[in-house]
């Protein structure tokens, strides 16, 4: 096993990480955005209805994927979340990794900081590892991105092999641009349209 | 007095009724934080493969959990004591609500009729006022008699009008926790 952080991962864009993972996405699989800048640069990529995006609930983007994952075994899910919103709930690791659903996919976006609040540090940005934390977990598939190309390959990977997987990137403390629309209703309704759970 | 075949759906223990009632509605999906009383209970789902069903972390990530499952197409309940219950108005006021989840909670009632811990006394006082400053549907279960039709109709309600429900399992109908000294 390789150790788990790199000592100087490059730091990259969100919203251009967010681009290349969504470029990849060719089976209708899901996504679940944590809330924040995670979910609003998801949003600026495109309005694909297999997207869900989250408001409040902060911590939960894993947990719902999960859902979604063994409610459909055959779609690929994946739960963006960022660092400050998974330390929030850093138990639901374990339960990924008892579970072991293998269409379940997780992408931590790490600046090390709740930026949205205030540009606050994170334990992230000091001493908590997510790849350490996620192979102590149980999730044996869990890398660092080194770099664009290296995350392009680490989706890849993780898109054509068993999961449950775990991919961190470091990237910096620009906010998005952009914001959600606000209507949770309509956000629901689509998705589950776009997932087929509702005709 | 009743023949032997009239009483014999009363021999069910209520975990039982609740299994059942949960099947006969499709709901497969039963993440928990376990609870002493709700032991037989979950015995029973992890028994049985109709459910899916294992503990999470906390009560949080198992709504969760059901959220997501109900969005794919999979009927789900959480299942929590009354202290785990305190732990979720952020997120049924933020995901259940908003999102107009059918969220299924059972919960196990402690903190009263004999409660020895003064943590889960004091807890229990916020549950019902919880519940009903979100004005989420609720109902005590306390009769044996009561608990299928209560449970089977909320269950209903819950997905016809995509509402939350919590099903309050009194010390009346499981017997509760006990002490002895």
């Amino acid at each position: 096993m390789t150790s788990a952080r790199p000592n100087a991962p490059k730091v990259m864009s969100r919203l251009e990480l967010t681009k290349r993972l969504v470029a990849k996405l060719k089976h209708d699989e899901a996504v679940i955005g944590g809330i924040g800048n995670t979910n609003f640069d998801l949003w600026a990529t495109g309005r694909r209805p297999q997207n869900f995006y989250m408001f409040g609930s902060m911590g939960l983007a894993v947990p719902i994927a999960l859902g979604v994952a063994l409610a459909q075994p055959q779609r690929r899910v994946i739960a963006l979340e960022g660092d400050g919103s998974l330390l929030m709930q850093l138990g639901c690791l374990t339960t990924v990794g008892m579970l072991k659903p293998k269409n379940l996919m997780i992408v931590v976006m790490d600046n090390g900081m709740y930026q949205i609040t205030g540009a606050q540090p994170t334990a992230s940005a000091q001493v908590a590892d997510f790849v350490g934390i996620a192979r102590g977990c149980g999730i044996a598939n869990a890398d660092w991105a080194l770099e664009e190309a290296s995350f392009e390959g680490l989706v890849e990977r993780a898109l054509a092999t068993e999961g449950p997987s775990l991919i961190a990137a470091r990237i910096d403390a620009k906010p998005s641009d952009a914001t959600t629309e606000r209507d949770p209703a309509q956000i629901r309704d689509r998705f589950m349209r776009g997932i087929g759970a509702k005709q | 007095m009743a023949s032997k075949d009239e009483a014999k759906p009363n021999t069910r223990g209520w975990h039982e009724i609740v299994q059942d009632t949960l099947k006969r509605n499709q709901i497969k999906l039963a993440p928990y934080v376990p609870d002493r009383v709700l032991t037989p209970l979950i015995r029973s789902l992890h028994e049985d493969p109709f459910f899916t069903t294992f503990a999470t972390a906390r009560e949080e990530e198992a709504l969760g959990v059901v959220t997501g499952g109900w969005m794919a197409g999979m009927r789900g309940i959480v299942l929590m004591q009354t202290s785990g219950f305190a732990t979720l108005p952020n997120v049924l006021a933020s995901l259940a609500l908003p999102y107009q989840i059918p969220l299924i909670m059972l919960i196990s009632e402690r903190g009263t009729l004999g409660e020895f811990n003064i943590g889960q006394v004091m807890v229990c006082r916020t549950m019902r006022p919880i519940l009903e400053s979100l004005a989420i549907e609720h109902h005590t279960i306390a009769r044996h008699d009561e608990l299928e039709f209560i449970a089977d109709r909320s269950i209903k309600q819950a997905i016809a009008t995509q509402s939350p429900v919590a099903l309050i399992l009194s010390p009346l109908l499981t017997g509760g926790k006990t002490f002895t000294h």
